[in-house]
This record gives structure tokens, sequence and C-alpha cells, in this order.
């Protein structure tokens, strides 16, 4: 590992400055991913500044819904009795991922953040345009069975491995950020990026930016909901595809509402708002959930070793809404 | 000769369990040595051509830093011959890799550098700083491509007896003529052994011509024998300590250039040197069960007897070193097949070489073999457990001889009653629980009980401890205690008396611990020569009292201090007095099979291994829910510490089954699955209860204990259970492991 300084931050503004003046500045929040990719050489700040003394852990529940402080830790989030009382999605996808030890120490914010867990982008002798732009994808002509089937680009196939980010945006949640030119709030949908030409940038986070919550309004998606994450074994692996569902039924079995999203299919957590529409006034039956899944797997394309993908999304998308509706 | 059991059979814990619990056992990266160094390996980005330039100035200059080894540097070895340089020799047989002996790339991540620096962290940070430039060469790492320039591996084309050679048992063209029959392919992809302790090894020059390696291996005897050849040292001047072995699987089984790097960095930095491979280096460094691939054609009659077999199989080895395994000897003495016919190839890829992993060819085969014993009875419309009895075989159908025993039909009623296979439905699909499809399967397994030879030395000390000494080493399986538990019986002490020590090459001699054999082999050592240090003893006693020099040594007995003889109680003679002289009680026992069993009789272990397995209907995911292993092992020394093994096989064999892969972008040669990101063994949550039974009925052909081994045994067969159980299940048959979601789905 590259020798690199480190500073604990114990004000916002203090660490967003640090972070927005220096190209070589990270925040570090639990590390689980940015340690390792440091000891990879994937990633070689010169600077870290720790944000973990800052008074943003908090979850608390506002006048609009439920607001996440971007340190809280993953295991919190998951055990939190708002949590899963208001949003029992969100716990489902962050108990679905990682191991307890690793939940322990990675954040909201750091969850959002993760790299893609393409292999291409780890090993340091294959090129990786989101590693080293202009390097080339290894995965496009390379071995690709974990990776996009929607909106990938001829620069970056990567998936986002994130299971929190597939609930949040399934369930319209906000985020808040703080930098350099002041606050501003980005929805869900609008956080994470497609790779385009530009496959380094995972985000719309500007420099120096710092997460500082997550909001989530208020929904009806007490009851029915469900993640579905499949993965190569029962527990501890990134998902082949992952699913999360939240229906609203009413007494005679009709969808008031439905929020769909994908995981392991794309550059971003995969929200399906046309499948969505497809399900309002719907019966909650097996049928109606097949037809979501037609309409949301269109424009998906796949690549020489992830054909099963197309097979697999919309099955892993009846079940988990077979499941949701059965809660 | 018939002892009294106490111990043997019993489910002692572990003698070493508290050390291990509590971190107090020391493992080879664990010994601390003033003026340690630490070495880090620099690995090829390449997978085949020639090194053109090498840049080490700037680890050379990095902080800490004490050399950086390489080709143009390294001092020579003087035990190393050149590698594929003898052309009367195929460059197959090149034997080891010669780190640091010339510029050539064999394989992707090949070492190229050694850095050596006075710290761990200095070391890997200067390891980055190494820039290497090359001539590529094309390399070829897919097997698929490989598979037509396979050949008969050197070893049978030089010996037509070697069992690597063609076989070929009654009519040729049976198969041809047969009516009802199948034919497949099958293929095993590469798998890693994965163990938890990386390798690691500290190298220490006591003086010039002395060599101490705290080396993580199988056998102390073969790593003291393979670098005191490399220097050029008398054996005796080479230590090799391997107390504790963290799971090996069979990848220490062999000498790996690490192990030679780091002691030719010692040499340089003339200090010792510790080098531990990181988990992505073991991906690439020390071995790995090799991709295969198989056919199997199989014909039957109506009625469910066999009448012919053929088996091809290629493995793939490296282009430097052949390595061979016994893929197709269970398909030669499995089933009563009339004709039969094994037929195999390797194939040198620009990869390391292969090495035995747990169950090693046996595993590989069985999965083809066993997989077509269900796709055969599923064609007869049969129950795969009646189509094994209508061809099972009371004596060995490839020697023609009889077996020393064989318990395996009372494997196949245990195993069956516990799985509950009367439950089975001959149609797959036919039973459903919700959204998932329920399965059974069933597959077998056998190794040789394989005994050679062991020295053993036993000793009475003055305070009536009794210590054993052997070579052996303890991977993981628990040789001490089965060992102590041998000794406390043969010696009629308590097993707190005994101290059985292992694991140092200058201990008397014994084999690697691999192949299933310790116990059938040491364990008859620790029996003999505990039986030796008794009759030694009543000797001793003897020259004072005549009662004793005249006893047959099976009437003396160790009790409470004294030497007792059971026929005349008034005869005893404290031990304290037999062990006043230093040294006078001890005795060296070497033990090996004699007699000629060994060509009488055919010795194999064998195993069954029932699968119940729920198959989700829409996402192709596969849980194991219940597994039922039970093993003909002979006498079974220790009921807790057998019963691990079969589980830790049982689990090894869901791995194979359902996710391990190691995956090459043949592109690069180079692989893209080197963590457990990406290279996946079973989590505990893929781990079902595992239900073990033995026979334990012994086997005495093999040795006086009647035992014959399990390790192997415990993995053979559970990956074509799994399998069988998924078609069970489904209907879908899957030919190519591991059965992952996207195969199903
Ligand atoms: C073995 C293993 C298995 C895993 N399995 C899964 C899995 O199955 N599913 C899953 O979803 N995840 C999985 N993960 C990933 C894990 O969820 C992430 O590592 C974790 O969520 C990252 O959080 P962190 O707080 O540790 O982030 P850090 O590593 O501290 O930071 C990650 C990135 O976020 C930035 N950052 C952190 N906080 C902020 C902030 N407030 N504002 C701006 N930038 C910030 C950092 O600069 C850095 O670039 C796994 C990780 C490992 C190591």
């Amino acid at each position: 590992m590259n020798q690199f300084q480190y500073v604990r931050a114990t004000k916002a503004q203090a660490a967003i400055d640090v972070v927005a003046k220096d190209p070589n500045a990270k925040f570090i929040a639990g590390g689980t991913n940015l340690v390792d990719l440091m000891k990879r050489g994937v990633v070689t700040p010169q600077k870290l500044v720790d944000i973990n003394r800052l008074p943003l852990a908090k979850i608390e529940t506002t006048g609009t819904g439920l607001r996440l402080g971007a340190l809280a830790l993953n295991s919190t989030v998951a055990n939190d009795a708002q949590v899963r009382a208001q949003h029992p999605l969100l716990a489902l996808a962050l108990n679905a991922g990682a191991s307890p030890q690793l939940r322990n120490m990675a954040t909201v914010g750091g969850n959002m953040l993760q790299r893609t867990r393409c292999t291409y982008f780890y090993d340091l002798t294959m090129p990786c345009n989101k590693r080293q732009p202009g390097s080339g994808c290894g995965a496009l002509e390379g071995i690709n069975r974990m990776h996009a089937i929607f909106g990938a680009s001829s620069t970056c196939i990567a998936v986002h491995p994130s299971d929190m980010s597939v609930a949040l945006v399934a369930l319209d949640a906000t985020v808040l950020v703080s930098g350099p030119k002041g606050d501003r709030r980005i929805p869900f949908g609008d956080f994470h990026r497609l790779p385009g030409d530009t496959p380094e940038k995972d985000t719309n986070l500007e420099a120096g930016e710092l997460i500082t919550a997550v909001e989530l309004p208020a929904s009806p998606f007490t009851k029915h909901v469900h993640y579905q994450k499949v993965r190569e074994r029962a527990s501890y692996a990134f998902a082949l595809v992952s699913a999360a569902a939240a229906l609203d039924i009413d007494g005679n079995n009709t969808i008031k509402a439905a929020r769909l999203a994908l995981g392991g299919v794309a550059h971003k957590p995969w929200r399906l708002t046309a499948a969505e529409q497809v399900l309002v006034g719907k019966p909650a039956t097996e049928e109606s959930f097949r037809q979501a899944a037609t309409v949301a797997m269109q424009g998906a394309k796949a690549f020489k070793h992830n054909e099963y993908k197309l097979r697999l999304a919309p099955n892993t998308l009846v079940q988990a809404l077979k499941t949701a509706a059965a809660a | 000769m018939k002892m009294q059991e106490k111990h043997i059979g019993a489910s002692m814990n572990r003698v070493d369990g508290h050390q291990k619990v509590t971190g107090a056992a020391k493992y080879s990266a664990e010994y601390e040595l003033p003026g340690m160094s630490y070495g880090v390996l620099v690995g090829s980005t390449i997978a085949k051509g020639r090194i053109t330039g090498l840049d080490t100035k700037a680890a050379e200059r990095a902080p800490g830093v004490l050399a950086v080894v390489t080709h143009l540097n390294s001092p020579k070895v003087p035990g190393f011959k050149p590698v594929g340089k003898d052309p009367s020799q195929p460059a197959t047989t090149g034997g080891p890799l010669k780190v640091f002996s010339d510029n050539e790339i064999r394989f992707n991540d090949q070492p190229i550098a050694l850095v050596v620096a006075d710290t761990l962290e200095r070391a890997k940070h200067a390891a980055r700083l190494v820039r290497a430039q090359y001539a590529k060469e094309a390399h070829q790492t897919d097997m698929k491509a490989a598979a037509k320039d396979a050949f008969l591996p050197t070893s049978a084309q030089k010996n037509p007896k070697s069992p690597m050679a063609d076989y070929q048992r009654g009519a040729a063209d049976a198969l041809q003529k047969a009516s009802l029959k199948i034919e497949q392919e099958y293929v095993i992809p590469t798998e890693m052994h994965s163990p938890m302790e990386m390798q690691s090894i500290t190298a220490h020059w006591e003086a010039p011509d002395r060599l101490t390696l705290y080396d993580k291996t199988q056998g102390t005897i073969g790593t003291r024998r393979d670098f005191a050849r490399e220097w050029n040292l008398p054996e005796e001047n080479v230590k090799v300590i391997a107390t504790f072995v963290g799971g090996a699987f069979g990848n220490a089984l062999h000498s790996w250039p690490h192990e030679s790097a780091a002691i030719i960095g010692a040499k340089v930095v003339n200090r010792p040197l510790k080098l531990m491979l990181t988990r992505e280096q073991m991906f690439t460094s020390v071995g790995y069960r090799p991709y295969t691939w198989q056919k199997l054609a199989m014909s039957a009659t109506p009625d469910g007897k066999i009448t012919a077999i053929s088996h091809e199989s290629i493995g793939q080895t490296s282009t430097y070193e052949e390595f061979t395994e016994s893929t197709l000897a269970q398909t030669r003495m499995m089933y009563q097949a009339p004709s039969l016919s094994t037929r195999y190839r390797i194939a040198a890829l620009n990869v390391g070489t292969p090495i035995w992993m747990r169950g090693p060819g046996e595993a590989t085969g069985a999965f083809a073999l066993e997989s077509a014993m269900d796709e055969m009875a599923h064609l007869l419309k049969l129950d795969p457990l009646e189509f094994r009895l209508r061809n099972y075989t009371d004596q060995d159908p490839e020697r023609n001889r009889p077996w020393s025993t064989k318990y395996l039909k009372e494997c196949y009623q245990m195993g069956a009653e516990r799985i509950g296979w009367s439950q089975r439905k001959l149609e797959p699909g036919a039973v459903r629980e919700g959204d998932w499809l329920i399965g059974y399967g069933m597959g077998v397994g056998t190794f040789g009980a394989h005994r050679g030879s062991a020295h053993v030395s036993a000793q009475l000390l003055p305070d009536g401890t009794a210590v054993l000494q052997c070579a052996t080493t303890d991977i993981g399986p628990g040789t001490g205690t089965a060992m102590t538990q041998i000794a406390a019986d043969a010696l009629g002490l308590p097993p707190e008396k005994i101290r059985f020590e292992l694991g140092q090459a200058s201990f008397p001699q014994s084999g690697s611990q691999g192949g299933s054999s310790t116990v059938n082999t040491v364990g008859q050592a620790v029996q003999d020569a505990c039986l030796a240090l008794k009759d030694k003893l009543r000797e001793l006693a003897g020259a004072g009292n005549p009662a004793f020099a005249s006893a047959k040594k099976e009437d003396v007995a160790l009790a409470s201090g004294y030497l007792t003889l059971g026929s005349n109680a008034a005869a005893r003679v404290p031990l304290a007095d037999l062990t006043k002289q230093p040294g006078a009680a001890l005795v060296n026992v070497e033990s090996k099979p004699t007699g000629n069993d060994g060509q009488q009789y055919s010795m194999y272990s064998f195993s069954v291994h029932f699968a119940q397995v729920a198959v989700h209907v829409l996402t192709g995911e596969v849980r194991v829910r219940k597994l039922v292993s039970g093993a003909d092992a002979g006498t079974i020394i220790n009921q807790k510490t057998a019963a691990n093994q079969m589980k830790g096989g049982a689990v090894g064999g869901i791995g194979m089954a359902l996710m391990e892969h190691a995956v090459i972008d043949d592109r690069y040669g180079r692989y893209v699955t080197k963590d457990f990101a990406d290279y996946h063994v079973p989590v505990q949550a893929d781990a079902p209860a595992v239900e073990v039974f033995f026979v334990n009925q012994p086997d005495y052909h093999v040795n006086a204990l009647g035992t014959k081994g399990i390790g192997e045994i415990a993995t053979i067969g559970v990956a074509p259970a799994i399998a069988n159980a998924v078609f069970n299940a489904t209907g879908k048959r899957v030919r190519e492991l591991p059965i992952t979601p996207d195969k199903l789905v």
C-alpha cells in the first residue's frame, strides 16, 4: 500500500473542505470497501479523511418520513425498530448483504458508494475503463457471467453490487449531501449513473460532496414486501440477480401501488417503474406478476456468459412478488 | 493380535484441541526468529514468453528493502537442473519449476522476483514497484482447445503396466453391439484446495550448510529430501518443522516455487526469511484439482446388468511437469462389467502444475461414473440403488481376486434407511413443496486402503509418560489424537500418559499425510512400537527378575507404576527401575506390510452418500437439505474425529457439486477468480446436517488394527449424489460442474 495521510474530521465542513480541495483525498467511513481497494492498489488516495466522528449516525422519524444518518451502520439500520416498522424492505435488503461482521462496520453512505465487484476492475494487469479510463473493458469480450443486462455501454458492463441501494431506489429515497457549494437533495434514482462514456464515475456526487443522510418518504409498504437475492451459495455472496418488491394490496387482493427494483443487472440499482404501472389495479396473482416481469425485461441485452440473467431476472422478480404478496 | 480396546473407537477429544482453539498452536507463519526478514513474491502478468527487462530499482530503493531476487541475480541453486532443456526427454517431464533460474514464463503469476524487506508491509509495498517487460508468446490455457493435443502420460508410455495406461477387459466391441446404452460427456472445472491456512515458510540458514525450515507441508521427509537435493546438502543438515498444519487437502504434498524462493532469499540476505502466500497467490502457486473432461459410455441388459463400460478422461497439467491421478480407477473395479475399457490422457497448458485435491482423481472419475449409473438406471426405469445392487461385485473384477473386506451392501442399506430412500420417486420432478422441487440421489466412493512403511520411536520416561515420535504430519484429521488412543490401548496406559510428537523431519521417518494412509501406516507403527516397548521393558525387568525373562510379552502389563505379569501376581518391577538409565526404555520400530495379503486381496475403503436436495422452480437455487454419508473404512479409531472427516469431506463435495469453479480468461491466460468473493466455497448456511455412519468392521488384511482409511472416500461420490438428486428433483441432468443457478433456471 502507498503511504497516505490520515486525518480525523470533527466538523463536516472541515472534512468537505479538505476533500473538495484535494483530488487525492477521500472520505473514509467503515472502510470495508475503501481499504480493500487500497490494499490492492485499485485506488491510491494520498489522504484519508475519517468521518466516523461526525454526528451523522442518527436514525430519526421526521415530519415527512424517516431519515437515516449517513454514518448509521448497516446492522443498526437493519435492526432499528422504526426501519423495521416503516420500511421492512430495507431491513431485508441490508440483511441479505455481506456478513454480520461487515454490516457492523459498513455505513449507509459507504454502502451506496461501494465500487463494482467486476474482476477486471480489481486486477491491475487487466484493462478496465472504470479503473483506468481509456484502457478498455475487460469484461465486454471476457468472462461476463456477473455482468449487466440493462443500461450497459461499450465502455463498461459492470454492475453495482449494493443490496441496500436496490431497496432504497424502490422506496423513493432521497440522498442529502453537503458540498463546497452547499447542500442539495438528490433523488435516489438519479444518484447512481449509467456508465455511458464515463464509467469511472459511479454517481453524480461532485468532488468534496459528503453524504449526510438518506430520507425515506412515509410509505404504505409496511407488510407486503420482499427482497429476493439469488446467489451461488446460501449466504455471503454478491447477487447474481436480486429483486426488491413492495406491494400495497387492498382487501379484494387488488394491487393499489407497487415498487419494484432489480439488483445485479445494471451499473445502478434498477428501478422498474413501467412494471410497477402494470401491476396497479391488477389482482395480486402470479399471472399479474409474470406480466410485470415481462415488461420489466424490455430492453434487456445479454453478453456471452450472462444470458441466463434474461431468465433469472424475471423469475426472481416474480418470486419476490409472490413472497411479498403472501407476507 | 487382539488388544483389549479401551480407547480405540472412543469419541476422545482432540489432544491438541485446546491449543488450537486458544491460539497456542503454532502454524508455520507464527515462528519468530531474531533478525527475521520478510519476502513477497512478484508474479508474471503474462502466461507464456520471456522476461526481456526487469526494473527493480524503485523496489530496491524503497524503505527497508534488503534485496530483490530475480533470475538476473539469484545465486545458483546447485540442484536445479534446467527445465525442459534435455531434448531426449519430453518437455512436460521437467519436474517442478526452478524458480529464478531462467527468464522463461510458463504460467501467469509465475514468480519473477522476490522482494525481501525488514517488515512485511515494506516488502509488500516494494513488490508493487517491480516492473517487467516481456516478449509475449501465444499461450494456451483453454482445455477445450488443448484437448486435441492430449497425450498418454510419459509414465504410461514407458510402462504399459502403469495404472495410467490404456485398459481393456472383455470384448472391445461390446458397446458397439449393444442396443441399450448411454454415452455422455462430463466436465469438472478447475477447483482450488482453499485451506484456511495459506502456504507459508520460514527459511533459516543456521550455517552455510545447515538449513531449518518451518514449512507448511504434508510430508516433512519429502520436503527435507527435496530441499536437501536442491542445495546438495546431507539430509541431516536440513530440519523441517510442521507441527501444525491448518488444512491442506493435498496442496502441501508437493514442493512449490515459493519454498525454493524463500530459501534462496534467506541465503541472499543471510537472515531468516518468512514468506506467506496471499490468498490470490494461492490460486496460482500451489496446485489445484485439474479441469477434467470425461466421456463415459455404458450398456446394459434390459434387466439391469451392465454389459460394458468405456470411460475416457483428459486432465490438465502444466507444460513442464506431468501430473496424473487415478480418475479411472473406480470405474475399473466398482461394478461387474464384463467388458470395460479406460483411456487416460493429459493435456499441457500454460498453468501451474495441478496436485491431488481431496478424493483426488477418484472424486473426479466418480462424478462421471456415478452420474452415468444414475442415467442408466433412469433409462432402465430402475431404482438407482437396485441397479447398483444388480451390478455389485463380490470380488475385484479388475484383478480377479477377493476383496480384503467389503461392506458396501451394508452401507447401502444403512444409508438408504437414514435418508428415507423409499420416499424417492422413480420419475423426476414428481415431488414439490411450495416453490421447491425435492429430489434424492446417491453416489458411491472408493479408495485404495493403502499402507506404507513408517518408523516410530517409543520411550518410557521416568515420570511414567510414554513419548512417541514420528515425522508424520497432522493436517487436521486428528492424527495425534488417534495415535494417542492406539498407544494407550497398546501400552495399557491412560491417554494422559501418552505424548505423541509429530511434524518434524528429524523424528523417525514416515511418508506424507495423504491418500488416506496415515492411520493405516503410522497407526500400525505406533501399535508395533508400543508392543516392542513393552517387550523391551520385559527384557529389562528380566535382568533382575527371571519370571520376566521367560514371560510371554502378551502377559506383561503396565499398571500403576509397575511392570506386572498377568500369570504371576507376585512378579512386579517398579517402572522407575527400568527407566533409570537414560535411553534404556526406548525402541525405534519400522512397521510395514509383511506377507502377501497385498497380492492376494484387493483392499479398498468404500463409501456411499445419499443426498436430499431442494431446487427452486424459479431461481434454480439448489439447497442440500440432508446428506447421509456412510463408510466401510475398517476399524474406526475415534468416532468423533472420523465423523469430523466425513462431514468435512461431505461439505467439500457440496462445494464441488454446487459452487466451486476457478475460471481463466483465456485471452490473458489469467484467473478471474482469485479470492473468496469470486471463488465460492460452502459457508455454514450451505451445509446441512450431515448424518454419518460407519460399518466399523475391521480389515485385518490391511493391518492388525483393521483400519482402511477415511479422508478421501468422505468426498468421493458426494458430488454425483447431489447431481443425481438434482436430476431426480427437476429432470435436468447437469454434466458440467458446478450446478449453479444459471444451469437450472
Ligand atoms: C467480503 C465482503 C462481502 C460483501 N458482500 C456484500 C453484499 O453481499 N452486498 C452488499 O450490498 N455489499 C456487500 N459488501 C460491501 C459492503 O456493503 C461495503 O463494503 C460497505 O457497505 C461499505 O461501507 P463502508 O462504510 O465500509 O464504506 P467505506 O469503505 O468507508 O467507503 C466506501 C466509499 O464511500 C465513500 N464514502 C463513505 N462514506 C461517505 C459519505 N458519507 N459521503 C461521501 N462519501 C463517502 C468513501 O470515500 C469510499 O469511496 C461486501 C463487502 C465485503 C468486504
